[in-house]
């Protein structure tokens, strides 16, 4: 019994389909918990005001944005040196998830920063890799949509996944060298002298939670319907065929 | 390979090559920018070092399919994967050969384009050497992207969605070594950030773009 028997898209689609009802469970629950918790039952912050209840989509779609390029870079790595069909299809079905947390990040982000900042941009270091990141992610689909043959375009998507992450990491560090920061350091990190206050922290680690199974729950899904498409057209050509 | 790097270089500057094109494009944009944003020298001699950075990078950008789909289309690389050379050779003599008609001249016109945009008098130095350090990134990491996009029709737009993120680094890094020099603060610290990004495209891009390359022909 190993993790690898999962490649076989059927036995992947019995064990997600398993899964998914479960996961989806979770994410709705903890999604719940976090957010009311989080916009109903938190104090109001002394000088932000109501508007700190941002971190809640905030923080947790940005993180979910990052996990979700990891995601891709593991399945393209898996799909480039074991040619499971199944792991191309993941890193594919991530990319669109990703490429929306990255834009709600940006989005919510804007709309703190207007009343808190007073500006809905500015170029800020973290500010302005996230817009590169989401500019990695439109090429990386685009790639994706224009390459006909599945494999070929799950071949190059794997390598720009690669050679992307690494010049994302770059410009993660080359922005910093270039604008200081309005955006605040981490303040989540478990070992930090200071973090967020804990009646914030709480609710927000389990929105981040949320966020996580959310992302798991789409990707699965995608994925699942992406299987589905592939078995369509393999039946379809074989229709052309006989 | 030196042969190879003949023919591309022959290809390039006889007829139809489009070897003038990228530089009468960074002179375009050169000559643009102060109709848009005003003559003031003030204005100007603050914007330069990024007008002729981004000028460059998009002039390099507007020749980069040239690198392999001519080839791709009459089959000369097909040629080029069944020859003793290995593909990443191939790769590196390509991107060679598209610096030296693009980025070189590039570098060498960018001097009095600085003219025409009031760059000061301590900045050329500068200038020239940003350039020469991170035009062969820019050719590199290009070929990277022509080689990911050779199969697709009408793939140029494409390639300039999937190249310019990773120009990013490159272009902080030298348009703050022109800045910082003409501020005389420290600029040797963002330049040898760049040759480290030239050095390390050119010694593992190869190897990605001719794997990518070997899908396409495959």
């Amino acid at each position: 019994m190993s993790l690898w028997e999962y490649a076989n898209p059927k036995k992947f689609m019995a064990l997600s389909g398993r899964l998914l009802p479960w996961i989806v469970a979770l994410t709705v629950l903890s999604l719940g918990i976090g957010i009311i918790w989080g916009f109903f039952f938190t104090p109001d912050d002394y000088k932000q005001g109501s508007t700190v209840k941002i971190i809640y989509i905030h923080v947790p779609a940005a993180s979910a944005a990052i996990n979700a390029w990891a995601v891709m870079l593991v399945a393209s790595l898996i799909w480039i040196v074991r040619r499971h069909h199944v792991s191309a299809l993941v890193a594919k079905a991530a990319a669109p998830v990703g490429l929306t947390f990255t834009l709600i990040a940006l989005i919510t982000g804007a709309l703190w920063g207007q009343p808190m900042w007073g500006t809905w941009w500015a170029w800020d270091p973290r500010l302005t890799s996230f817009l590169i990141f989401a500019l990695f992610y439109m090429g990386y689909i685009a790639l994706w949509e224009a390459v006909e043959n599945p494999d070929t375009a799950a071949d190059l998507t794997g390598v720009l996944c690669i050679v992307g992450s690494v010049f994302a990491l770059l410009s993660r560090y080359a922005v910093n060298f270039w604008n200081q920061g309005l955006h605040q350091g981490a303040s989540l990190s478990l070992d930090a002298k200071e973090n967020v206050s804990d009646v914030f922290w709480l609710p927000l680690v389990v929105c981040i939670i949320g966020f996580e199974l959310l992302f798991l729950a789409l990707v699965l899904i995608r994925t699942r319907s992406e299987i589905r498409l592939r078995r369509a057209q393999a039946l379809a050509a074989r229709e052309r065929l006989a | 390979m030196s042969a190879l790097l003949f023919r591309d270089l022959r290809l390039a500057f006889r007829a139809g090559g489009g070897f003038g094109l990228g530089l009468a494009f960074f002179l375009l944009v050169a000559v643009l920018v102060p109709l848009g944003v005003g003559p003031e020298p003030t204005t100007l001699a603050k914007i330069a070092p990024g007008i002729l950075w981004v000028g460059a990078l998009l002039a390099c950008l507007l020749s980069l399919d040239r690198i392999f789909a001519l080839d791709f289309e009459d089959g000369s690389l097909d040629l080029l994967a069944t020859s003793p050379l290995p593909m990443e050779g191939a790769v590196a003599v390509k991107a060679l050969a598209h610096w030296l008609v693009t980025g070189l001249p590039l570098t060498l016109l960018a001097p009095v384009l600085g003219l025409l945009l009031n760059l000061p008098a301590e900045s050329y130095l500068w200038l020239i050497l940003s350039l020469l350090a991170g035009t062969p990134a820019l050719s590199m990491i290009g070929a990277f992207g022509a080689a990911l996009t050779v199969g697709i029709k009408r793939g140029g737009l494409l390639l300039s969605l999937l190249v310019l993120p990773l120009y990013v680094p490159t272009l902080i890094f030298g348009a703050e070594v022109i800045k910082r020099g003409a501020s005389g603060a420290d600029a040797v610290t963002p330049l040898a950030l760049l040759v480290a990004i030239t050095a390390v495209s050119g010694a593992l891009l190869p190897f990605a773009a001719a794997a990518a390359i070997r899908v396409n022909l495959r």
